[in-house]
């Protein structure tokens, strides 16, 4: 059977947190009530006007700066047109062959180019099923219309489902620094769709592609590229071909639907946009831009390596993934010189990002956290009590240390309640007992954990150990 | 020359529905007008740059400051159909 | 006073204003009475009472008629189409503020072209505009109900809109004067657009210094119009210009077949006064004008058919809805709302712009365009103005091109050229031709208006031209 490897390209929209639309003056709110945010311009109107919003512009350049890509020095913006309830003019302003940014690079994928549009509005489908095609009526709601946003187009360079989860969190941090968008994939201010294709390990042109839409999440980006990628490997090994199609990704079930056949292929018949004069994009604008760029996460990472010792492998993992990388900072900044900042970057790489979902609001705190740690190091508190520790201070919050206090999970050690601890497991498991005294090492663990489930995980393993070896040697 | 079924496609497109007649008819008077305009494919072009616009060749932008907004009775004002909060369109996925 | 108010040109209504020889409120109930005459369906809309406001701005509180396609909150704007019959808009034009705060109130909106897509009126939903010269005739489109409107006295003056001659064209039929600006300097902002890349707002008037009086208070950046631009020159009032020297270029391309007779002995008896008055005229090379008409008819229609998909019965006017969903409604309403002709240029302009067609239409067009704008650009380097008939024929009996769209388009042969390069040009009357009104049209480099306007005042004093036939008793 033949190797298939898969190549995907991403389209990546992120909506830009200007104060104001892309092409009005309207400021969209999130979560305000419908309709109460428009104007001619942004709801259509004839005689109605699109002026560009100079921030949305700024914002575009720093992210093409930020991505290594070639800004244009003109740009153009073109009418894609076509008629969606969604789209009040019957047409998308965007852009077409003179993108604002074009060429890039970020960790080992190819930017194709970065253009500016508008966004369009939200429609409701008001029927019981909630979906589009058994609608009674639907509803426009033109609030959300002419945010600006920026769309991001990849080479297709990414070779795993993975891989593309990774690389998109990064790219998130890496907009998340600049200051210009919330990039909440729950919020849907980051959306991202994937160009799919397999192809025969070795060759080098593309296969046919499908595009997976609007996964609304980081596990479902890796998720839906996963079906996807496995459906398209079943087709084509049982002899079958690829249709060029939009699927969406139903996370619940796991299966994927198209959206549009392709016999009703657009015909965007895109041509400039005669209410706008092309961009000129000068030095002044660029040098702004250029001005306003923050750290990015490579630069980052190799920081981490210098002033915090870190491998590269972590300082990455921390400084790719913006929150994981501001909370370490944070945490090892309140814990201060001189402590130990590899083990906070250990926990906040392992403990805490296996714990708390990308972008969620339901973390820990950088002070919980140190303070988290500081018991730790000072060997208040086992390992096991540190995990259930974070565990219940990212559910619900409060400092660690008024836990321990409060629930008692202050480590046991040497006194008479561990020792008692240890008789008791000895007498309740003599046949452990007995394997242990005659030198086999394995019966130990049933003794340990007994010994952990009555101190309810305070007591440290190689301190129980010793106790048990040295009691039953004694006797 | 443009035929009866680049007409429908075209009226699909823009979104017009069509009579039976209305199709030839429209066959006829766009060749008309085509092959008038089709003087044009005559020209030399090469290197001639397209015009967008005439006079100003590169514009200015909006300073990111808000304006008032409509009110909401304002906005749907004019609409033929709204549940009060929205405007109504029919369901898009039924229908041809 | 006794003087009959009506017949004095706005500049000299603003004079006695300002003298406090007329009062405002005579002022507008005079011109209320005069557009409640109105029997040729000019007007779409008369006010009740003209409001106050911009008392003291230059215009003297001399009401305006304004062409439908304009929006004016609360005040039907329609622009032709049965697909916004009634539609009142929740916001007003940028041009029509600015004349209202200067100083000339709404008081009538005119008929006109459905979309401005016409060159004769009968394209309106709402009935043709009759000629006042001569009733069974056109009085020229798209502005022809403000054409018609000020050359019988309904109005003292009126907005039009112009994008391949549609102020020019109707004020030649009607024997009024039509200034279309350089393209950016009027604020297209609430102006329901046809062409974007060449509508363009101006005034027709009575006189040329009535022109040059309401375009001084057109122009300007408009912050919600980013295609507008300041003219770099501030309009001054007309003054007939000595035209001694003055180089007056004449295409052969626009000034030979195709022209009616009668029309072409207006235009050269125009040129020899212009020789009398000192001015030299000579033959001007526009190689590519013959082309203009093709260019236009490609890239007006494009964007007409992008322009008009926003007429989908979602947020404002008509909707049919035969309950077979979104596209369904879309193409009932937008088949019932738009007229034949409307449908037939958003049908070429959607070919045009189609998959596969691009590049041999739209796109070649566009480049025809840039040759065109060269052509005027090598023309200014020897004259100063360059000269045609506005149009090649007088005003057409009513019905007699509507069978035939290309014979309809041709009307436009000598306007479309200088629509296409964005530059200014102003008709003024030139006589009769077997009793019907003749245009001359005077074109100049962009932001030129203060010349072409003094050369037009020149030759307007020249000719003495006698408008009051047209006048409604
Ligand atoms: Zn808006």
């Amino acid at each position: 059977m033949i190797e298939l490897e898969p190549v995907i390209g991403l389209e990546i929209h992120v909506q830009l947190a200007t104060r104001t639309k892309m092409f009005c003056g309207c400021e969209p709110v999130f979560g305000e009530d419908p309709n109460t945010r428009t104007c001619p311009v942004c709801l259509g109107l004839p005689g109605a006007l699109p002026v560009i919003n100079e921030r949305a512009v700024d914002f575009g350049l720093r992210l093409g700066l930020a991505l290594g890509c070639e800004l244009a020095d003109r740009s153009i913006f073109h009418r894609k047109n076509y008629f969606y309830a969604d789209l009040p003019k019957g047409y998308q302003i965007s852009q077409f062959d003179e993108p604002l940014c074009s060429g890039g690079f970020l960790d080992g994928v190819r930017i194709h180019r970065v253009h500016l549009e508008e966004d369009a509005a939200k429609l409701v489908h008001s029927s019981a099923s909630g979906r589009i095609q058994g609608a009674d009526s639907s509803v426009v709601d033109f609030n959300r219309g002419g945010t600006p946003l920026a769309e991001i187009v990849t080479e297709p360079d990414i070779g795993s489902a993975a891989q593309a989860r990774e690389w998109l969190s990064l790219l998130r941090t890496t907009v998340k620094s600049l200051g210009i968008s919330d990039v909440s994939m729950e919020e849907g201010s980051l959306r991202c769709d994937a160009n799919i294709s397999l192809r025969p390990v070795g060759e080098t042109t593309l296969g046919t592609k499908t595009e997976l839409k609007n996964m609304n999440s980081f596990r479902f980006v890796e998720k839906g590229i996963e079906a996807e990628i496995e459906r398209q490997r079943e087709l084509i090994q049982s002899g079958g071909t690829v249709v060029q199609e939009t699927l969406h990704f139903d996370p619940r079930s796991g299966s994927l639907t198209a959206l549009r056949s392709k016999e009703e292929a657009h015909d965007y018949r895109y041509f400039p946009e005669p209410d706008l004069l092309p961009v000129a994009v000068g030095p002044e604008m660029i040098k702004a831009a250029q001005d306003s760029l923050p750290e990015l996460p490579a630069a980052r990472a190799s920081r981490y390596e210098d002033d915090f010792g870190l491998t590269a492998e972590l300082a990455q993992r921390l400084a790719f993934n913006g929150d994981l990388g501001d909370l370490f900072e944070a945490t090892a900044a309140i814990r201060g010189a001189g402590s130990d900042a590899k083990l906070v970057a250990t926990w906040v790489n392992g403990e805490v990002s296996s714990r708390v979902e990308e972008g969620s609001d339901q973390t820990v705190e950088p002070e919980a956290l140190a303070e988290l740690l500081g018991l730790l190091e000072d060997d208040k508190i086992t390992t096991a009590a540190a995990r259930g520790i974070l565990d219940t201070v990212i559910e619900q919050g409060g400092s660690p240390a008024a836990l321990v206090e409060s629930q008692g999970l202050e480590k046991v050690g040497g006194g008479d309640e561990l020792s008692a601890a240890v008789d008791a497991a000895i007498a309740s498991d003599p046949e452990a007992a007995a394997k242990v005294a005659a030198g086999e090492q394995k019966a130990l663990g049933p003794l340990v954990g007994l010994v952990m489930k009555a101190t309810q995980g305070r007591a440290d393993g190689g301190e129980v150990r010793a106790l048990i070896i040295s009691k039953l040697a004694g006797s | 020359m443009i035929d009866r079924s680049e007409v429908l496609h075209i009226a699909k497109l823009a979104r017009l529905s069509i009579s039976d007649e209305e199709v030839d008819v429209l066959a006829a008077e766009l060749s008309g007008i085509l092959d008038h305009v089709e003087m044009i494919s005559k020209l030399d072009l090469a290197g001639v740059e397209p015009s967008a616009h005439s006079v100003a060749q590169t514009g200015w932008l909006r300073p990111d400051v808000p304006h008032e907004s409509l009110s909401r009775e304002k906005a749907l004002d004019q609409a033929p159909a709204t549940n009060g909060e929205g405007f109504e369109v029919p369901p898009p996925g039924s229908g041809s | 006073m006794s003087t009959d108010i009506t017949k004095l040109s706005v500049t000299e209504t603003v004079a006695a204003v300002a003298a406090g020889d007329i009062s405002k409120a005579n002022l507008h109930a005079t011109w209320l009475d005069r557009a409640r005459l109105d029997d040729l369906n000019a007007l779409s809309w008369v006010a009740d009472r003209v409001k106050l406001g911009g008392e003291d701005g230059p215009l003297g509180g001399v009401p305006l008629g304004v062409k439908d396609l304009f929006c004016t909150e609360g005040v039907p704007s329609q622009s032709g189409s049965k697909i916004l019959e009634g539609y009142l808009p929740p916001y007003t034009a940028t041009v029509v503020e600015a004349l209202t705060e200067a100083g000339a109130p709404l008081i009538a909106k005119t008929h006109q072209d459905e979309f401005a897509m016409g060159s004769s009126n009968e394209n309106c939903a709402f009935g043709p505009v009759l000629n006042p010269w001569d009733r069974g005739r056109v009085p020229g489109g798209s502005s022809g109900g403000s054409a018609a409107a000020v050359a019988a006295g309904l109005v003292p003056w009126a907005l039009g809109t112009d994008t391949g001659g549609s102020i020019r064209q109707p004020a030649a039929l009607c024997g009024v004067v039509g200034l279309k600006p350089t393209y950016g300097s009027v604020s297209r902002y609430g102006m329901i657009a046809f062409a974007s890349s060449l509508d363009q707002a101006g005034p027709i008037t009575r006189t040329v210094a009535d022109a040059g009086l309401l375009y001084s208070q057109m122009t300007g950046k408009d912050p919600r119009d980013a295609t507008s631009v300041e003219h770099p020159d501030s309009v001054e009032p007309v003054v007939p210009m000595d035209l001694t020297g003055v180089r007056l270029g004449v295409p052969e391309e626009l000034t030979g077949e195709g022209v009616e007779p009668g029309v072409r002995e207006a235009f050269e008896a125009t040129l020899d006064l212009a020789r009398s008055l000192g001015a030299t005229v000579a033959p001007c090379p526009l190689p590519h004008a013959p082309h203009a008409l093709s260019a236009y008819y490609l890239i007006a229609p494009a964007e007409c058919s992008s322009n008009l998909a926003r007429l989908d019965g979602v947020r404002f006017g008509l909707r049919v809805d035969p309950d077979e969903g979104l596209d369904g409604m879309y193409g009932a309403t937008r088949a019932a709302g738009f007229g034949r002709e409307v449908r037939r240029r958003i049908m070429l302009g959607t070919y045009a712009l189609s998959s596969g067609y691009y590049d041999a239409y739209y796109g070649r067009a566009q480049r025809v365009r840039t040759l065109i704008s060269q052509d005027f650009d090598t023309a200014f380097e020897d004259f100063d103005a360059i000269v045609t008939p506005t149009s090649p024929s007088v005003a057409f009996e009513l019905g007699s091109k509507t069978a035939d769209p290309l014979s309809m388009y041709l009307s436009d042969f000598c306007t479309v050229p200088m629509s296409l390069a964005g530059i200014p040009a102003i008709s003024i009357p030139n006589g009769l031709s077997d009793g019907l009104p003749v245009g001359f049209q005077i074109a100049g480099p962009a932001f030129s208006e203060n010349r072409i306007l003094g050369i037009a005042a020149a030759l307007e004093d020249g000719l003495k031209f006698d408008g009051s036939p047209a006048w409604i008793a």
